[in-house]
């Protein structure tokens, strides 16, 4: 499973990075002749509504969707890991605080929160990127609080904490990483979430704006067409799952790999 | 019980009322001047002013949050701008091809699910049980707005089964009842399959067979019904993505849900209906969590006493 996973996501990454370089097609060329046309040997994936080839708009794609899981991941985890290290090792007023904020965050249910704040803000990749971090964070705060509120009492942690080592220094070196192998895993599987929380605001019309290529405004776009141009939804659809299929399977096996208990159950 | 009942309400009612307080700062966080952002650039000083005497942000901050909390708490989510309907009004028309729509996905979700995680389970480590898993991570993987329009184009326009949109008989209900059900049931039948693993290793189970219980009955007697406790729990968290699967569901098939009320709003820079959208699905995740959370505690007594 780790191993399936990690090759479809260096394959999509590979094709992410490499992709629109190597392929000779410009997904924002129009031949509006040939609007709609069905996949063929010089268009492997055919071409959409305005006569742009899908397979080059579906690697650009995977670069908005590298970019925003990443993004996303990143700033999620670190504010996460930071709140949630907070919350767990002080206590008090200030865990009150943070858990009150992560217990009204998740109120809202999945992507409620995120389709509301772009709706606010107004579609653009930067609102993306923002509602995604301000729904995704809290999960990473949960998950390293739980885990610090155990840490703090290690034998070792008071040790460190008895020898003179300060807050920052007890945190960083001795509470957070006994963290980490579960943030590695919520991380994989952020990914995953991510790519699908930028592709469904996308979707709706309020991510991605048009002409970039974005696999949600894609599928977006292949809606009108269902019905002559089935290849418009089949092919940035088929990008989407795969994706995320890899990013599931890679979080999946690492969660095996360092819980092996998770794999017995 | 009782003193388990006022400790969960107790606990929700502050979620509650953040809930609404962040409903309530949405409108403040588009940027530049909402009222001119919901009538357009076009819009005259008389019509922006007129609305923001209508909205009641004129007034001091404290006082328009007044009013939203009370107009919450008495059910007055404003005038929708689209419609000029009460937004409560236009929401309760929509609710029950909602309700009706998750229902069916629940539905769904359980048909495909629990069989499959029962088999997964009896069968692990076999490749029964990696074909289910990898089923179940398919499922999960399959984004609703890919989903949907696939099997569409396979079972309406292909073979001509099923209506490919609108409401009205149960036909029309079944694209977009799997649609929402499908990734639900694999997050149900991973679920399942642990559960009743690792209550079949439980000695109550390996005292049954020891008595000479058939298997299938020592799994769906014995095994099964104990699993169901941690099912039901997570039967809240996935109400909340039924509700946000709703949203898109309902847009690719034209449901006329809620849902899809709150994306013609959005679209419409109707705030006062997006609003009531929002909060209304926020409150109706947290009460259903809540009834959850009780059922649980009626399920397992233990519970109470933590």
């Amino acid at each position: 499973m780790l191993k399936t996973g990690g090759c479809i996501v260096a394959l999509a990454l590979l094709a992410a990075l490499l992709g629109p370089a190597l392929s000779s097609l410009d997904g924002t060329e129009q031949t509006l002749a040939l609007r709609l046309a069905a996949p063929s040997a010089e268009h492997l994936f055919g071409l959409d509504e305005l006569g742009r080839d899908i397979l080059a708009r579906v690697l650009a794609g995977a670069r908005i969707s590298f970019l925003v899981g990443l993004t996303v991941v990143s700033v999620s985890a670190v504010l996460g890991t930071v709140l949630g290290a907070v919350a767990g090792y002080f206590g008090g007023w200030l865990d009150d605080v943070i858990s009150r904020v992560i217990d009204v965050l998740l109120a809202f249910p999945g992507l409620l929160l995120a389709i509301a704040l772009v709706a606010v803000l107004g579609p653009s990749l930067a609102n993306v990127l923002f509602a995604l971090t301000v729904i995704g964070w809290v999960s990473y705060a949960r998950l390293v609080r739980g885990q610090v509120l155990r840490a703090r009492e290690f034998e070792y942690v008071q040790a460190a904490r008895a020898l003179g080592a300060g807050t920052v220094r007890v945190l960083w070196q001795h509470v957070v990483p006994t963290a980490s192998p579960a943030i590695v895993v919520q991380a994989t599987l952020g990914m995953a979430g991510a790519i699908i929380g930028e592709a469904s605001l996308s979707f709706l019309g309020l991510g991605v704006q048009p002409p970039t290529p974005s696999w949600g405004t894609m599928l977006n776009g292949g809606r009108a067409h269902i019905l002559d141009a089935p290849h418009l939804t089949i092919f940035p659809g088929l990008a989407i799952a795969l994706l995320v299929l890899g990013f599931n399977f890679l979080g999946d096996g690492l969660r095996d790999r360092i819980d092996p208990r998770q794999r017995r159950a | 019980m009782l003193r388990f009942l006022a400790r969960r309400l107790t606990l929700t009612l502050p979620v509650l009322l953040g809930v609404a307080t962040l409903v309530f700062s949405l409108v403040h966080l588009v940027p530049g001047d909402p009222v001119q952002a919901m009538l357009g650039e076009s819009a005259s000083p008389q019509d922006i002013a007129a609305l923001r005497g209508k909205l009641g942000l004129d007034r001091p901050l404290y006082q328009q949050y007044a009013a939203f909390m009370t107009g919450a708490v008495t059910g007055d989510l404003g005038t929708s701008l689209r419609t000029n309907q009460p937004v409560v009004r236009a929401i309760a028309e929509r609710m029950p091809a909602t309700v009706e729509l998750a229902l069916a996905a629940m539905l769904v979700a359980t048909l495909i699910a629990i069989p499959l995680g029962i088999v997964a389970a009896v069968k692990a480590g076999t490749a029964v049980d990696h074909g289910a898993t990898t089923l179940a991570l398919l499922g999960v993987s399959m984004p609703n707005f890919w989903m949907g329009p696939l099997l569409a184009i396979l079972l309406s326009v292909e073979l001509g089964w099923f209506p490919v949109s609108g409401r009205g008989t149960a036909a029309h209900l079944v694209l977009p009842a799997i649609t929402l059900g499908a990734p639900l049931a694999a997050v149900l039948a991973r679920l399942t399959r642990a559960s009743v693993l690792e209550e079949l290793r439980e000695l109550y189970v390996v005292a049954a067979r020891a008595r000479g219980v058939s298997r299938a009955r020592a799994v769906l007697a014995h095994a099964f019904r104990n699993s169901l406790i941690p099912v039901v729990t997570v039967f809240g968290l996935l109400f909340g993505s039924v509700l946000t699967g709703a949203v898109i569901t309902e847009t690719i098939f034209a449901w006329p849900g809620v849902g899809r009320l709150l994306v013609q709003s959005i679209a419409a820079r109707d705030f006062p209906a997006v609003q009531g959208c929002i909060l209304l699905i926020a409150v109706t995740y947290v009460a259903v969590n809540l009834a959850i959370d009780l059922l649980y505690g009626v399920l397992d007594p233990r519970v109470r006493y933590e």
